[in-house]
């Protein structure tokens, strides 16, 4: 039928992505690699000081040199990478998806339920991030089942205003008018009418508060706030590691790479996202 | 005075360089100074990317692949952008489709209107003012001396459409280009402004083109008709050769669909004895926080009573701002009822959806306007079909499968579409799902709020066959909103004439020819552009 001729243009478009993307989702891919196998594959312990020298060059015993107390720099920076992207994700995903949900609700409920929820959050979000984190790590202390959600609370208000704003949108479509006059329930208009409809967007913002997830975790580590010795993720490797930077030795040069490359990675695969601008018609 | 134009082999393409689509196709005609060719065809057919490609302008995406346009002396095509941005505005003006979007709401209209002839130098502020105010007097706007110092929402949208003619006549531009310039506007002031442009075009003997997608108001403005469909001329004839002896199968489609067409449903059950189907009572609604006396703050339905029996369908008809579509959604419960009562087969109908049960909710489905936001563009048409199905009868499997087909079967659409989402279906199509979609829960009252409103013609009338169809087979009642007074004849066995949020008239099917009824409706009636040419001047002449 007429309809066709849009769907046989549409899996073209939805697989070509510009290079900048392919780059990002390589470099992603890496990292998650590195994150499931790494640890695996080394051949030397992250916490074996050994007898190598402290801030050692790169070489061919260690590739990426040693840190202050002469541990294998790239074994520190693999087991870092678990922290980093792990504690990461889980905090994104949990923000995002009660940032998500409290949205549709908001927007599925009575206007009552919405002020009370817009304006609670939007009490949230005028509290500084680190100083929030701050207090929560002095309240409940330095542990990873505290640190991820702080980490989720923290970044809660900026997926539920984006969320909110997309979903009162497609709350206006005839379409969900419809469900409501069939009877539905608010789940039902929640999860199958409004949610399909803002996922997309919502996706692209997940990646795009991953970033930031791990930049507060890198500078709460910097602080010496976030993961505790003797574990390490990227930002507490830069903060052990300050003393080499007069000399620019690798021990601080790598960490800092691998927080850089992952940030702007997944930032390069959120801009060049296929079909985002093709959906955003609909 | 306007000046000779000259299109030969126009072709225009769409997408990337290497998937190349033609959206027009070797189109040539041309037009005598001071005449008016109407381009005319429906969504899609290329007729204003036509329109647009006079001004040597493509919109985003598509891109003028050959061919030339001879306006005068000039060839546009061969312009540079330096010589393009001296003709645009100055030699060829256009006239868009929505006067509202295109003025900027935070300066005076005054401002806008002189533009053109300050950006071309074409005259000094002082003159151009003088200018203005002349044709605001000529397009017969109200205080043509003060009406530019006001601001885009302080005037109506009829008269912000004559105010943007205005600004396109104020450089005497040999060309001009209507863009649907009256199909956003309610009947009564599309007359005033059709009127008021073919007076300026006449007396001025500006050559024109006029896009539109409808007929009868094309056979009051153009000379000369040319019929597009799918970008390719189908027919280039005299208004009123096309009119009275159109060669093509198209055209003679388009005639057809456009020509008032009663759609007969059988005899309705309107014994006196029985009980009326839906029975509303002094029904008054609005928004708003309310009174002490329980009245909301905006009122926009006052004491509305109205008995509908089964089988009937009663056409509510009305401009925009009239409450017709606020009865319906009270009626469908989306907003509470400030006063009065609603009856459905005798039984009180809770006033909102939460207290309404299942079983009344299903009896009244609605369907509405634009089928491209009433179905979700998530969801395939299957599981759309498939929910109400569910969720009022409980059915799965096979039978739920073997219902899907029938639906799709009743509406009229190939059993194949059922895997697609909405994205992929046309208009028309898209709305037979809509209606599908009402039909699934079995209901006995269907509110149809402007369903061919946002419908080419050929398109709407398929549908409205459809609905009469479904009417004879189902017995199923309507309410059936629109602002189109031919729809709402062809269909309704009464009509119910709103305005100001009153009812002020009921007519009977037996009576629509037979006089005399309330002026309103009479107005609304004689507003309605007929398919004739000359309706506009007799129109003038009796006015």
């Amino acid at each position: 039928m007429q309809g066709s001729a849009s769907f046989t243009t549409s899996p073209r478009r939805r697989l070509a992505m510009p290079w900048p993307g392919l780059v990002g989702l390589a470099i992603l891919l890496l990292w998650l690699l590195v994150v499931a196998f790494g640890p695996a594959l080394l051949s030397q312990d992250g916490a074996d000081m050994g007898n190598a020298d402290v801030f050692a060059p790169m070489g061919a015993q260690h590739w990426l040199g040693t840190d202050y107390l002469g541990r294998d720099m790239l074994a520190r920076v693999i087991q870092g990478a678990r922290y980093t992207v792990g504690i990461a994700l889980l905090a994104t995903l949990l923000a995002s998806s009660i940032g998500t949900l409290l949205a549709l609700l908001a927007a599925a409920s009575a206007p009552w339920v919405d002020a009370l929820l817009s304006r609670s959050i939007d009490t949230m979000t005028s509290i500084p991030s680190k100083m929030l984190a701050l207090i929560m790590v002095a309240a409940f202390g330095s542990t990873l089942p505290m640190l991820i959600p702080t980490a989720a609370l923290i970044y809660v208000p900026g997926a539920f205003r984006i969320a909110r704003s997309l979903a009162v949108n497609i709350n206006a479509m005839d379409y969900v008018t419809v469900a409501r006059t069939r009877g539905e329930g608010r789940l039902y208009i929640m999860l199958h009418e409004i949610l399909p409809n803002i996922i997309n967007p919502m996706l692209a913002d997940l990646g795009l508060r991953f970033v930031y997830v791990v930049l507060l975790l890198a500078s709460l580590s910097f602080l010496g706030l976030g993961v505790q010795p003797p574990d390490a993720d990227w930002g507490s490797l830069v903060r052990e590691n300050i003393g080499a930077l007069a000399n620019g030795s690798a021990a601080i040069v790598a960490p800092a790479l691998a927080i850089a490359s992952l940030t702007i990675a997944v930032n390069l695969l959120i801009d060049n996202l296929p079909g985002r601008a093709a959906r955003g018609d609909h | 005075m306007g000046a000779q134009v000259q299109v030969s082999g126009l072709r225009i393409v769409a997408g990337a360089r290497d998937a190349e689509q033609t959206i027009v196709q070797d189109l040539s005609f041309a037009i005598a100074p001071g005449e008016v060719l109407a381009l005319i065809g429906e969504s899609g057919s290329g007729k204003t990317t036509t329109a647009l490609a006079m001004m040597g302008y493509a919109r985003s995406g598509c891109r003028i692949a050959g061919g030339s346009v001879r306006i005068g002396e000039t060839e546009v095509l061969a312009l540079d952008a330096a010589g393009q941005r001296a003709l645009r505005g100055r030699r060829v003006a256009y006239i868009a489709q929505s006067a509202a979007a295109s003025f900027n709401p935070s300066r005076t209209i005054m401002d806008q209107v002189v533009e053109p002839a300050l950006i071309h130098g074409t005259s000094t502020r002082p003159e151009a003012e003088a200018k203005a105010a002349a044709l605001f007097r000529e397009l017969a706007l109200p205080d043509p001396d003060t009406i530019g110092a006001r601001y885009p929402h302080q005037v109506s949208g009829g008269q912000l459409q004559r105010l943007m003619a205005a600004m396109a006549l104020i450089t005497d531009p040999e060309l001009v280009i209507l863009d649907e310039p009256t199909t956003a506007l309610d009947v009564t002031t599309q007359i005033e402004v059709l009127r008021a442009f073919r007076r300026v075009v006449r007396e001025r003997r500006t050559t024109a083109v006029y896009v539109s997608h409808d007929l009868a108001v094309v056979a009051q403005m153009a000379d000369h008709i040319l019929v597009l469909r799918d970008g390719q001329m189908r027919e280039l004839g005299a208004t009123a050769q096309i009119l009275a002896a159109p060669s093509h199968d198209y055209t003679q489609c388009l005639l057809a669909a456009a020509r008032p067409k009663v759609r007969e449903a059988g005899v309705p059950g309107t014994a006196a004895a029985e009980t009326p189907l839906l029975e509303v009572r002094q029904l008054s609604a609005g928004y708003g926080p309310r009174d002490k006396q329980g009245q909301p703050k905006v009122l926009i339905l006052e004491d509305i009573n109205l008995k509908l029996y089964r089988g009937q369908a009663i056409g509510v008809i009305g401009e925009s701002g009239s409450g017709k579509t606020t009865l319906a959604r009270a009626i469908a419960g989306l907003i509470a009822p400030a006063h009065g009562e609603m009856l459905f087969d005798g039984q009180p109908l809770p006033p909102t959806l939460e207290r309404r049960s299942k079983e009344e909710l299903r009896r009244v489905q609605i369907v509405f306007q634009m089928a491209d936001t009433a179905l979700n563009p998530s969801q395939t048409i299957e599981r759309i079909l498939a929910r109400p199905l569910q969720f009022y009868r409980g059915l799965s499997g096979e039978a739920l499968q073997r219902r899907i087909r029938e639906l799709l079967d009743l509406v009229k659409l190939p059993a194949a579409v059922a895997g697609r989402l909405p994205g992929g279906l046309s208009g028309g199509q898209k709305q037979r799902v809509n209606l599908a979609r009402a039909l699934a829960a079995e209901p006995e009252l269907i509110l149809c709020d402007e369903v061919t409103s946002a419908l080419d013609t050929v398109v709407g009338a398929a549908v409205l066959d459809l609905i009469a169809e479904l009417r004879r087979e189902l017995g199923l009642s309507y309410l059936f909103i629109s602002h189109d007074l031919h729809t709402v004849r062809s269909v309704c066995d009464e009509i119910v004439v709103m305005q100001h949020g009153r009812k002020l008239a009921q007519v009977a099917r037996a009576d629509y020819e037979r006089g005399p009824h309330h002026p309103y409706y009479e107005l609304l009636a004689r507003s309605v552009p007929e398919l004739r040419q000359g309706w506009l001047d007799e129109q003038a002449a009796a006015a």
